[in-house]
C-alpha cells in the first residue's frame, strides 16, 4: 500500500527494469502472480496548458524572466511604500505585457489542444474480445491489437504483426516524422505474418519485451515470445503458462525449448505519425502509447540558442541597471544633504505628520532609495522584450514569403524553425558546409567502374574499357557492349555464342557477372509497388519492362548503381519476402536473402549474405575503400586501389565491392552469432559491430564503382560571394579526400591559385606537430598566395587533441579549409573548437544529412538544406533552404536587414528611454529631491506602450536601408556590420549620450523658457508644474518620433501612417484626456493643462525651437558622415539612389557596362557620385574601404 | 497531370509587394545637396523668427520690486524684522514708492513672486484634496489622507480647505496708489483681481460645496479653516463668486508653480483711466505684509509687467531662435566648403581613373 502511494506521487518510478513487458492483446496470465506494468494511455498532449492551470502556470513562466521579475519588483514597490507614481504607471505597462505574451501563448496553446484532442479523438479499430472495435485513439491501451488500412497514420508505436500481404510486409512512409518521402517496407515476423484475420489473431498469446521508451527513432530492440498459437495443442495450454510464470518470476531464465523467442528489430515497428501506404491493412500490437510514443519523445524543443545581438542587449540592460541604480543613490545621497538643513527639510508651509517625523531613519532612507528607483525604473525599457519578441516573430514570417528563396522543382520554400536568430544570419563569420546534398544535388550517376582491376567507363548506356589493359581485343570490348546491350537482346540470352569466346572472355564474364550481382544484391532499394492498387501512384504499374522499374532508396548512391547494374543487363526486379529476384542476361534468378548487415557510418560499408540458386551461400559487401579494401585477402587490390584514387581525382564518389564464399558449417557459426546478437536486449550494439566484423572478413575484392554527384546550381557564384563578404568557408565532408578536393577545385572552394597545405595520415602526435609547425612557417612566409588546407578526420582528431592553437593558427590564416573522411561528431567538434576560439567567431552550418545534425545544432546558426537525404537536418535546423545558392540571398539580404533593423530596434529603445527618465532626474534637483514627477502619470504609462511603439516597429519590420539588389550583388557590403558592429560600445555611447544631450535640451530649453516664471499666455495667466511637465513630454514625443523618421531609409505608407499618427494620436488623446474631468479619478492634475499649454504663442515657438535643436546635431552628423567618412553602407545608399534617379539597371550589370552607362550622366552632381560608385565597386572587389575623402 | 500541376505550386509564396519587401517606398537620403539647402533655408527663417521674437519680446516692459525687507531696503524691512521669529507674525504693512517717467503700456499685470518657496516638492504637491475643492460634500467632512497634518484641526474638525498648499496660502496684499501732480493726493488705482485663474479652473474645477439654506457659511459648517488662516474660506471675498474654494487667489494659489523660483498674478490693471495703461507720475503700492519667507531664505518681489501676444517679457526664446539660426548658417557654410574641397578631389580621381 505504501509503495502503491509512493509510486502514485512519484517517489518509486514505475518501471524501474531495462524492459517493458507486452502481454498482446493484454492477455495477462491468469494463474500466479506478476506485477502488471503501468503504462501511460495513448493520449498525446503537446498543449502546455490546461483550463484550470493556464492563468498560474502561464503567470510563473512569465515571471521567471528577468525584465518582467524586474517590473513586477517595481510595482510592488510602489504598493509597499509611498512612492511618487501610483502603481499604475508600472501595473499597467506590465499587465499589457504579460497580457499580450498570454494572449499570444494561450493562442498557441488553444490551437495545440484542438489539434491534441483531434488526434486523440481518432477513430481508430482495436482487436478485442473476438472482434473489431471502433474507439478512440486516445483509449488506446499498451498491449491492443490496432487494425491500421491503407493510408492511415499509425496511432501508436506498433509491433507489426500481419498485413494483408503473406510475407507480412507493408509499406510505409514517415514523410510526417522526418520527411523522408521515399517509401519504407517493415515485415513481419513469419510468425505472426500468418494471422490476417480477426479471429486468427485472437488465438495468439504471445508476450513482447522490448526496450523501455527512447526517443531514437530508428533503434528498437525487442523479442516476442509466443506461447499459444492456434496450431497448437490445447493441452499444452496450462504448461505455457506455468513456464511463462516462472520465466517472469524469474526473470532472464533461458526460453522454455516449446517457445520461440523472435527477434524484433526497428524494421517490424510502426511508428506513430507514420502513414500505411500501398498496403490494404496491417494489425499492429502497441507498445509505446502516448507521451512514450517516439513521435512524442522527439517532440521535445530544441535548445535555447540565443543571438548576439540578445547578449549585448542584456550587457545594455545591465549597464542602464547601473545608471539607474547610481541615479537613485546619488538622488537619496542628496535628499539627505539638502534635508540636512531644517529649513529645506520641513519648512513652515510644508510641516510632516508626526508619524513621519518619528519614523526610522534608515527605514526612511530606504524607502526614500526605493522611492527614486520607481521614479527612474522607465530608463530600464519594458516594452524592449516585447517589441523584440514580436518584431522577431513577424518579421521572420518575410523569410518563408520569399519567392527568391522558393525552389520551383522540389516546391519548398524557406523554412523558419526559431525566429530568435534573424539576426544571427547578418553576422555570421564562418560557413561549414557539408559537401554531399548540400553543395552537390545528390543525384547521382554511374560513370565509371572498375573490375578485378580493369577500368571501365559508361558511354551511352555501354560499358567501355578504358586505359590499357594487357590484351584490348576486340572481344573484350564486343562483349561488354553486347553485355551492356543485353536487355535488349534478351532473346539471345541463352545462346551459348556469348560463352564461346576466348578463355579470358568467359573468365572476365563471370567476373562481371559476380560484380553486377553484388551490385544488383547488395542494397536496400526498394521497388515501388508493383501490386499498387491506386491510379495515382505512376506509369510504370502496368509496365513490366525492367527499364521501367522504378527504385527507391534511401541512399542516392544505392539507387544509381542498382539502375546501373539494371543498364548493364542485371536487373534487380524485387524481393518477395526474403527472395531476392535478379534477371541476369534475361534469365531469372533468386536469391535467398539470408542477412542484411545494415549500413552504419561508423562501418562505412553494409553487406549481405544470400543463398545462390546453386546453394552456396555468399557474403556481399559494398562500402568506403578504406573500409573494404583492409578486409580484403584477394582480388586485384592494388589495381583498384589505383583506380579508385583515379576515380576520386575526377570528383567521384567510390565503393568498394568484395564477396565472401561461406561453407555451411561457417554458415552456421554466422548464423548463430547474428541471432544472439540481434536478439540481446543488451548492449545489442556492441554485440552486433563484433559480428559484424567477425563476418566481414577475409574478403575477395571484386572491384569499384564511382558515381558522380552533380554540382548544384550556382554553387561556384554563392561561395565566391561569401568570400567576399569575408565569410571563410569550410567544408566539412566524410568522402575521400581526393574526391573533397577535386569538388572543391570545381565548385570553387579552392582555387587554381591557391596554395594548398595538406594535414593527411598522421599517425602519431609528434609527427602531427611537426607538420603543423611546418604548414604554420609555410603560412606566415607567404603572404601574397592565398593557402587551402586539406585536413582529413584522422589527423584532425590528432590536431585537436594536442595542438588546438597551432591549428587554429594555420587555420585563420587560410581563407579555404576543407576537413574531408570527418565523422559526424568531429564535425561538431570543429564548430565547437572555432566558436571557442578567442574572437569568438559566430559560425554557421548547413548540411543536408542526419549526419549533419550535430553540426547544425552546435553552430551558433544551424541551415538545414531540404534534400533527398530526408528531413532529419532540415527539422534540426533554425532555417532550412531547398538550395545552397538561396544562402546568399538569406544571410546577404535578409541577414543584413535583420541585423540593421534590430540593432537599431535595441538602441532607439533604450535611447528612448534615456530621453524619458532624465529629465525626470534633472527636475529632482529643482524640487529638493522630493520625487516630484515631471509627467502625469498616464503620460508615464502610456509613453511606451502607445505614444513611441509603433514607428520603431514598424520600422524594425520594413526598413531596408539598401536596396536588396545591391545588397545581394555587392557582397563586401556585409563586411560592415559583421563583429556587431551596430551594437559597438561606441554606437551605444553615441545613443546614449544623444539621448542625454535631447533630455538636456527638453528639460533646461523649457526651464529657460519659464525663466523667472515669466507669463506665457497672452492673457497674463500663470502655468503650473504640470504644464512645465507637458510641454517637456510635448517635445519629447515628437523628437523621438523625429529622430525615428530620420532613421528610416525606407517610407512605405504605413510608415507614414505611424510616424505622423503616433504624433496626432498623442495630440488628440492629450486634447481628450485633458479635456475631460474625471470626477471618478482624484488625480484632476491634467484637467486643461494641455490645452492651455497649446494656447500659448511662446509653448508653440518653444516646441518647434528644442525639435529643431534636437535634430540639428543629429542631421549634421548624418550628413557629415555620409559625404566625409562614408562607410561602404552609405556609399552603397548613394549609388542606389542614383540608380533609382537615372536607370534602375545599373546595378545589375557588369561593371563595364554600368561605367559606361554612367560616363552618360553629365550631370555634375551624378559625377560626384558615381566617383564613389566606382570607389565602391573598388573597395567591393578588393573588399576594402576606400575612402573618398 | 492537372493535379500534378496544382500540387507544384503549393507551397509557392505569395507575389505582392508585401510579402516580397516590395512596397512602393520613398527612400529620402540626406545627401549634402539636399541637407545644405536645408540648412541655409532653415537659419535665415530662424533668425528671422529670432529678431521677431527678440523684439516683440523687449517691447515688454517690467518694473520689480523686491519688499522681503533686508536690512535697509526700504521701509519693509521694519516689517521682517518686527515678524522674524514670531508665528503668525504680526499685522504689518510698509509701502514701495515709484515714478514713471511715461507711460506704462498697458494692459498692466501685477505679479508677486516668491524664491526659494518649493511648491513643487512632492509632499507639499500632493497636499491636496481635489474632491473636496470640487465641492464634494463627502470629502469636505473626510480630507484625504495626503493633506496630513492639515488634515483635521486640533479639534478634530476636519480642515476645509485640507492641506499644506492650501494653509500656506499667499496672504499679502497690495493697493496700487497715483499721484498725478507732485505732493497732489493719491487715487488708488483700481486692481482687477478677476480673471486671474485659469478659466477651467475657477468655472470648473474648483467649486463650492452645495449652500445650506442659501448660506456658504452653512455649508462649511463643522469644518475648521487652515490653521494658519485667520478667517474661515468663506469669509475670503465679500463677493459671492469670488468667495469659497472659487476665491481666485486661491485658486491661483493652489495652481503649483514648477520651479522654487515663481510668480502669481495678482491682479490686472485695465479699469477706468487706466485701461491703456499707467500714465506716467507717482505711484505707491500699499503692503500687508504677512507673508513669512525669510525662514527659508525665500524673497518676495511684486512685478508690473505689460503682456503681448506671447507673454511676459521673455528674452530667451528671440536669442535661443538667433543662436540655432546663425549655428545652422555657420554649420552650412563649414560644409559647403568642405563639399566643395571633397568634389574637387573627386573630380581629380576621375580624371585619374
Amino acid at each position: 500500500m505504501w509503495r502503491w502511494v509512493r509510486q502514485q506521487l512519484g517517489f518509486d518510478p514505475p518501471h524501474q527494469s531495462d524492459t517493458r513487458t507486452i502481454y498482446i492483446a493484454n492477455r495477462f496470465p491468469q494463474y500466479g502472480h506478476y506485477t502488471p506494468q503501468k503504462f501511460i494511455d495513448n493520449r498525446i498532449i503537446s498543449s502546455k496548458y490546461t483550463m484550470w492551470n493556464f492563468v498560474p502556470k502561464n503567470l510563473f513562466e512569465q515571471f521567471r524572466r528577468v525584465a518582467n521579475f524586474y517590473f513586477l519588483i517595481i510595482f510592488l514597490v510602489q504598493l509597499m511604500i509611498d512612492t511618487p507614481t501610483s502603481p499604475v504607471t508600472s501595473g499597467l505597462p506590465l499587465f499589457f505585457v504579460i497580457t499580450v505574451t498570454a494572449i499570444k501563448q494561450g493562442y498557441e496553446d488553444w490551437l495545440r489542444h484542438i489539434s491534441d484532442n483531434e488526434v486523440n479523438g481518432a477513430p481508430v479499430y482495436v482487436v478485442r474480445s473476438g472482434g473489431l472495435v471502433t474507439t478512440r485513439s486516445k483509449n488506446i491501451r499498451v498491449g491492443d491489437i490496432v487494425r491500421v488500412a491503407k493510408d492511415e497514420s499509425f496511432p501508436a508505436d506498433l509491433v507489426l504483426l500481419s498485413s494483408d500481404r503473406l510475407d507480412g510486409s507493408c509499406h510505409v512512409t514517415t514523410a510526417s516524422l522526418d520527411g523522408e518521402t521515399n517509401l519504407k517496407t517493415h515485415v513481419a515476423v513469419p510468425e505472426t505474418a500468418v494471422l490476417q484475420t480477426v479471429a486468427n489473431l485472437d488465438t495468439l498469446i504471445a508476450v513482447i519485451e522490448c526496450q523501455q521508451p527512447e526517443a531514437d527513432l530508428y533503434r528498437f530492440m525487442g523479442r516476442m515470445t509466443i506461447t499459444q498459437q492456434m496450431e497448437e495443442i490445447v493441452s499444452y495450454f496450462f504448461s505455457f503458462y506455468i513456464s511463462l510464470m516462472e520465466r517472469n518470476s524469474n526473470s532472464k531464465k533461458t526460453p522454455c525449448s516449446k517457445k520461440y523467442a523472435i527477434p524484433l528489430g526497428p524494421e517490424s515497428l510502426l511508428l506513430r505519425g507514420a502513414r500505411l501506404k500501398n498496403t490494404k491493412e496491417i494489425f499492429g500490437v502497441a507498445v509505446y502509447t502516448g507521451m512514450e510514443t517516439k513521435m512524442a519523445l522527439n517532440y521535445k524543443s530544441k535548445s535555447q540558442k540565443r543571438s548576439a545581438v540578445e547578449k549585448s542587449m542584456n550587457t545594455f540592460l545591465i549597464i542602464y541597471l547601473i545608471i539607474l541604480i547610481s541615479e537613485a543613490i546619488i538622488s537619496t545621497i542628496l535628499k539627505y544633504t539638502w534635508q540636512a538643513e531644517e529649513k529645506w527639510d520641513e519648512p513652515w508651509y510644508n510641516q510632516k505628520t508626526e508619524h513621519q517625523r518619528n519614523s526610522s531613519k534608515i527605514l526612511k532612507f530606504i524607502s526614500d532609495f526605493l522611492a527614486f528607483l520607481v521614479l527612474y525604473n522607465f530608463i530600464i525599457p519594458i516594452s524592449l522584450y516585447v517589441t523584440v519578441e514580436l518584431q522577431k516573430f513577424l518579421g521572420s514570417f518575410f523569410i518563408g514569403w520569399d519567392l527568391d528563396l522558393y525552389h520551383e522543382e522540389s516546391d519548398e520554400k524557406a523554412q523558419v524553425n526559431t525566429s530568435d536568430l534573424n539576426e544571427e544570419l547578418g553576422q555570421v563569420e564562418y560557413v561549414f558546409t557539408d559537401k554531399t546534398g548540400t553543395l552537390t544535388e545528390n543525384e547521382m550517376q554511374f560513370r565509371e567502374c572498375s573490375i578485378n582491376g580493369t577500368k571501365y567507363q559508361e558511354i551511352n548506356g555501354r560499358l567501355v574499357s578504358e586505359g590499357p589493359t594487357p590484351d584490348s581485343s576486340e572481344g573484350n570490348l564486343s562483349y561488354l557492349t553486347s553485355l551492356s546491350h543485353l536487355n535488349n537482346l534478351s532473346h539471345l540470352a541463352t545462346s551459348s555464342s556469348f560463352r564461346t569466346s576466348p578463355e579470358n572472355g568467359t573468365e572476365l564474364i563471370k567476373e562481371h557477372d559476380l560484380f553486377f550481382k553484388a551490385v544488383s544484391l547488395c542494397h536496400t532499394v526498394q521497388i515501388s509497388s508493383v501490386q499498387t492498387d491506386s491510379i495515382g501512384d505512376g506509369p510504370w504499374q502496368s509496365n513490366f519492362a525492367p527499364a521501367q522499374l522504378e527504385y527507391y532508396a534511401s541512399s542516392p548512391d544505392e539507387k544509381a548503381l542498382v539502375e546501373a547494374a539494371a543498364r548493364f543487363g542485371i536487373v534487380f526486379i524485387g524481393n518477395s519476402g526474403e527472395i531476392m529476384e535478379v534477371k541476369t542476361l534475361g534469365k531469372l534468378e533468386r536469391y535467398k536473402l539470408l542477412h542484411i548487415l545494415e549500413f552504419d557510418p561508423d562501418r562505412r560499408r553494409m553487406s549481405v549474405i544470400v543463398q545462390a540458386p546453386s546453394g552456396e551461400k555468399l557474403l556481399f559487401v559494398k562500402g568506403a575503400e578504406s573500409s573494404v579494401l583492409p578486409a580484403c585477402i584477394g582480388g586485384e587490390i592494388e589495381k583498384t586501389r589505383i583506380h579508385v584514387d583515379e576515380f576520386a581525382l575526377k570528383g567521384l564518389r567510390t565503393l568498394c565491392m568484395a564477396y565472401r564464399q561461406f561453407t555451411s558449417k561457417e554458415y552456421e557459426e554466422i548464423n548463430r552469432r547474428l541471432f544472439e546478437a540481434r536478439t540481446a536486449l543488451q548492449q545489442r550494439e556492441e554485440k552486433l559491430a563484433g559480428v559484424f566484423q567477425f563476418i566481414e572478413k577475409d574478403l575477395i575484392l571484386l572491384g569499384a564503382t564511382a558515381v558522380e554527384d552533380k554540382l548544384q546550381d550556382k554553387v561556384r557564384e554563392t561561395i565566391e560571394a561569401l568570400r567576399m563578404a569575408g565569410i571563410k568557408v569550410w567544408v566539412l565532408t566524410g568522402d575521400k579526400h581526393e574526391t573533397a578536393v577535386s569538388v572543391s577545385l570545381s565548385c570553387g572552394h579552392f582555387h587554381r591559385t591557391m596554395n594548398i597545405l595538406e594535414l593527411l595520415n598522421q599517425k602519431s602526435d609528434s609527427e602531427c606537430a611537426e607538420k603543423l609547425g611546418q604548414l604554420a612557417r609555410r603560412v606566415r612566409e607567404d603572404h601574397v598566395i592565398q593557402h587551402g588546407l586539406v585536413v582529413d578526420g584522422t589527423s584532425l582528431s590528432l590536431a585537436l587533441r594536442e595542438h588546438e592553437k597551432l591549428f587554429m593558427d594555420v587555420c585563420r590564416n587560410c581563407s579555404a579549409v576543407m576537413c574531408c573522411r570527418m565523422a559526424p561528431l568531429q564535425k561538431a567538434k570543429v564548430i565547437r573548437l572555432i566558436k571557442i576560439s578567442p574572437e569568438k567567431p559566430i559560425t554557421l552550418a548547413i548540411g543536408d544529412g542526419a549526419n549533419d545534425v550535430s553540426m547544425i545544432q552546435e553552430a551558433h546558426v544551424g541551415i538545414g538544406i531540404m534534400g533527398k537525404e530526408g528531413r532529419q537536418a532540415a527539422r534540426n535546423s533554425d532555417y532550412a533552404i531547398a538550395r545552397f545558392k538561396f544562402l546568399s540571398k538569406l544571410l546577404f539580404v535578409h541577414g543584413h536587414f535583420y541585423y540593421i533593423r534590430i540593432a537599431t530596434l535595441v538602441q532607439y529603445f533604450f535611447y528612448k528611454n534615456v530621453c524619458f527618465i532624465t529629465p525626470q532626474f534633472l527636475y529632482q534637483f529643482y524640487c529638493l529631491f522630493s520625487q516630484q514627477t515631471l509627467y502625469d502619470s498616464v503620460y508615464l504609462t502610456l509613453y511606451n506602450i502607445c505614444f513611441t511603439s509603433l514607428p520603431i516597429l514598424i520600422y524594425s519590420l520594413l526598413e531596408q536601408h539598401i536596396d536588396p539588389h545591391v545588397l545581394q550583388n555587392k557582397p563586401a557590403l556585409y563586411r560592415d556590420i559583421s563583429k556587431n558592429r551596430q551594437l559597438s560600445m561606441k554606437t551605444f555611447l553615441y545613443w546614449t549620450i544623444l539621448g542625454f544631450s535631447h533630455a538636456f535640451i527638453f528639460f533646461f530649453g523649457s526651464y529657460f523658457l519659464i525663466g523667472k516664471d515669466t507669463s506665457l499666455l497672452g492673457n497674463g495667466q500663470m502655468f503650473g508644474n504640470w504644464t512645465f511637465g507637458t510641454l517637456v513630454f510635448t517635445v519629447m514625443v515628437i523628437t523621438v518620433t523625429a529622430k525615428m523618421a530620420l532613421e528610416t531609409h525606407f517610407w512605405t505608407w504605413i510608415n507614414h501612417l505611424v510616424t505622423w499618427g503616433s504624433i496626432l494620436f498623442y495630440f488628440v488623446f492629450s486634447l481628450f484626456y485633458g479635456g475631460i474631468l474625471w470626477p471618478f479619478l482624484s488625480s484632476q492634475n491634467m484637467y486643461f493643462v494641455f490645452i492651455q499649454l497649446l494656447s500659448s504663442g511662446s509653448a508653440w515657438f518653444a516646441i518647434i525651437l528644442m525639435v529643431v535643436t534636437c535634430l540639428f546635431l543629429d542631421i549634421v552628423k548624418k550628413v557629415f558622415d555620409h559625404h566625409f567618412h562614408p562607410t561602404n553602407i552609405e556609399k552603397a545608399q548613394m549609388y542606389s539612389n542614383t540608380v533609382a534617379f537615372s536607370d534602375e539597371f545599373i546595378a545589375l550589370q557588369p561593371l563595364s557596362r554600368a561605367r559606361s552607362q554612367l560616363s552618360k550622366l553629365r550631370w555634375k552632381k551624378i559625377r560626384v557620385q558615381s566617383a564613389q560608385h566606382m570607389n565602391l565597386l573598388k573597395a567591393s572587389t578588393e573588399g576594402r574601404t576606400v575612402g573618398t575623402c | 497531370m492537372t493535379w500534378s500541376a496544382t500540387a507544384r505550386g503549393a507551397h509557392q509564396p505569395d507575389n505582392t509587394a508585401f510579402t516580397q519587401q516590395r512596397l512602393p517606398a520613398w527612400h529620402p537620403l540626406l545627401s549634402a545637396s539636399i541637407a545644405l539647402p536645408l540648412f541655409f533655408c532653415a537659419g535665415l527663417a530662424f533668425i528671422g523668427l529670432g529678431l521677431g521674437l527678440y523684439y516683440s519680446s523687449n517691447g515688454i516692459k517690467e518694473l520689480a520690486y523686491d519688499y522681503t525687507g533686508d536690512s535697509g531696503t526700504g521701509n519693509c524691512s521694519v516689517c521682517a524684522t518686527a515678524g522674524q521669529g514670531r508665528a503668525p507674525p504680526p499685522p504689518c504693512s510698509c509701502a514701495w514708492y515709484f515714478s514713471l517717467p511715461e507711460l506704462f503700456q498697458g494692459p498692466v499685470y501685477l505679479y508677486y513672486e516668491l524664491t526659494n518657496f518649493y511648491q513643487n516638492n512632492r509632499r507639499y504637491g500632493v497636499s491636496r484634496d481635489d474632491a473636496q475643492l470640487s465641492g464634494l460634500p463627502s470629502s469636505l467632512r473626510h480630507p484625504v489622507n495626503e493633506c496630513a497634518p492639515y488634515q483635521y484641526s486640533a479639534a478634530g474638525l476636519p480642515i476645509a480647505p485640507c492641506g499644506a498648499i492650501a494653509n500656506s496660502l499667499f496672504n499679502d496684499s497690495f493697493s496700487l496708489w497715483h499721484q498725478r501732480q507732485p505732493n497732489g493726493p493719491y487715487v488708488e488705482v483700481p486692481l482687477d483681481r478677476t480673471g486671474i485663474a485659469w478659466w477651467t479652473d475657477y468655472h470648473v474645477k474648483f467649486r463650492n460645496p452645495p449652500l445650506v439654506n442659501g448660506s456658504l457659511a452653512l455649508a462649511f459648517q463643522g469644518t475648521a479653516p487652515p490653521p494658519n488662516w485667520h478667517r474661515p474660506v468663506y469669509e475670503l471675498s465679500p463677493d459671492p463668486n469670488n468667495t469659497g474654494f472659487i476665491n481666485q487667489d486661491f485658486v491661483v494659489w493652489m495652481r503649483t508653480a514648477a520651479l522654487p523660483t515663481f510668480r502669481k498674478l495678482y491682479a490686472r490693471i485695465r479699469q477706468g483711466n487706466y485701461s491703456a495703461g499707467l500714465p506716467r507720475g507717482a505711484y505707491r503700492v500699499n503692503i500687508t505684509y504677512n507673508y513669512p519667507v525669510r525662514a527659508f531664505n525665500g524673497h518676495k518681489r511684486l512685478i508690473f509687467s505689460s503682456i503681448s501676444w506671447m507673454g511676459g517679457k521673455n528674452p530667451f526664446l528671440g536669442i535661443a531662435y538667433l543662436v540655432v539660426g546663425s549655428l545652422c548658417i555657420l554649420v552650412g557654410f563649414v560644409m559647403l566648403a568642405v563639399y566643395i574641397r571633397c568634389q574637387d578631389q573627386n573630380d581629380d580621381d576621375e580624371d585619374d581613373e
